[in-house]
């Protein structure tokens, strides 16, 4: 067996395959790096030490380009977004810029005390809730987002549902995302669904709007763990043979553009974390009136195998 | 040959298919279609897949379904309460039989 990747950049080309960015819908915020969980599959390696933050004149920039422009979708990822002391602004501002303001939580951050006035604050903007929760099992869970971090994570759920999220009475969104926790493919997001639903409404009365089942991208401190556990090789041999040609032209980065903290513009938030930037040129979002063009080459890399597998990354 | 399961070996599994291609594919079929949600997902039909697997002790299939079933979903709890359910049947297996015994002790003793 060979110890050699194929360039995903040759396997687009053979397949007859370029990616290019369509209309651009979503605009990704990365608020920063700080983060109350280490976890294993993090791309960012995001952590309590990571001082990378978004501070309040990157935000109003980031508003003046949102709002001279029409985004369908405003997603807000870290990190931990709730950690930045200006989410509330955030939401605030970006909440009148586009109809879906969504949130990404880690769910355990939201546990500790205090956070209840953002969780009202989240209510009342009426934004979507996007959690993590890889896994129905404490044990596996814990292994890939430390210890206590799943109850912390179940208790969140049930408060979120008691405010009247994921209740199929109201509005509010709460979908959870589940990704392997370890060197294999998801599962089925169907199967897997249908299971959690079973498994979290019987265990603890918990509800949720939908769920997304997510690949691990082999970058930061994932990568790492690859290559420390011995298993970096076999992953990214399995992420290519499950290359899918058709998933190629529905991929997210091609109508995404994601903003990092410091507001340098990227066509996704794993070239964010690579440190590719979109256009393989570093440009600031004040410099910028208008969307990342039409038509426009994505930078790649080989971590795009990940989004590109099975069903795909969309 | 220093040992007699290679994990390379595994990925050749077709190969089988070189001397009998008829009977191959239609095994490989057939095995497909197997594995494929049915009535049961694809997660239980790898449960049971890995439980049979140490039932009969095949290497291969110990690898092939560990790894099928944490990417169907699985947790090493419920792999291990899979594993629980065969031994519990290759015990009672055995034991069963000693209805056996018993009834030929009976016939032969006084």
């Amino acid at each position: 067996m060979t110890k050699e990747i194929k360039q995903f950049k040759t396997t687009l080309k053979e397949a007859g395959l370029t990616l290019l960015r369509g209309e651009t819908s979503t605009l990704q915020i990365n608020t920063g790096l700080l983060c109350n969980q280490v976890c294993k599959h993090c791309h960012l390696s995001a952590g309590p030490d990571r001082a990378e933050l978004m501070n309040r004149k990157t935000v109003e920039e980031i508003g003046e380009f949102a709002a001279a422009n029409s985004f369908s979708s405003i997603d807000i990822t870290g990190g931990a977004p709730e950690m930045n002391p200006e989410l509330p602004y955030m939401i605030k501002i970006f909440k009148e810029f586009a109809p879906e303001v969504i949130i990404r939580s880690n769910l355990s951050v939201l546990y500790e005390s205090g956070r209840d006035s953002l969780t009202n604050c989240f209510k009342e903007a009426g934004v979507t809730i996007t959690a993590s929760f890889p896994s129905v099992n404490e044990k596996q869970s814990d292994s890939q987002r430390g210890n206590g971090n799943f109850n912390k994570s179940v208790e969140t759920l049930k408060k979120l549902n008691g405010i009247g999220y994921g209740m199929k009475d109201t509005n509010l969104v709460l979908n959870l995302v589940s990704n392997p926790a370890g060197a294999f493919m998801p599962a089925s997001q169907e199967e897997t669904e249908t299971r959690f639903r079973a498994t979290l409404f019987s265990k603890w009365g918990i509800q949720f709007s939908k769920l997304f089942s997510f690949v691990n991208v082999p970058l930061g401190r994932y990568e790492k763990w690859l290559k420390t556990s011995g298993n970096y090789f076999s992953y990214i041999s399995e992420l290519v043979s499950n290359f899918n040609p058709e998933a190629v032209q529905n991929l997210m980065c091609r109508n995404l553009m994601a903003v990092s903290w410091d507001g340098f513009l990227f066509d996704c938030d794993f070239n964010l974390a690579a440190g590719l930037y979109s256009g393989e040129k570093k440009t600031h979002i004040s410099e910028i009136s208008i969307p990342l063009k039409k038509g426009a080459e994505i930078a790649t890399d080989n971590y795009c195998y990940a989004c590109a597998a099975g069903k795909g990354f969309t | 040959m220093d040992t007699y399961y290679k994990p390379e070996d595994l990925p050749k599994f077709e190969e089988i298919g070189e001397e009998a291609p008829e009977l191959a594919n239609k095994f490989f079929e057939y095995y497909e279609a197997v594995f494929a949600k049915g009535e049961l997902t694809e997660r239980e039909k790898a449960l049971i897949g890995l439980a049979v697997a140490h039932a009969v002790q095949c290497p291969y299939c110990i690898d092939a379904y560990t790894k099928a079933c944490l990417a169907k979903g699985s947790n090493i709890s419920e792999m291990t309460e899979a594993l629980h359910v065969v031994t519990a049947i290759r015990g009672g297996a055995s034991l069963v039989h000693g209805i056996q015994m018993r009834n030929i002790s009976e016939k032969l003793s006084m």
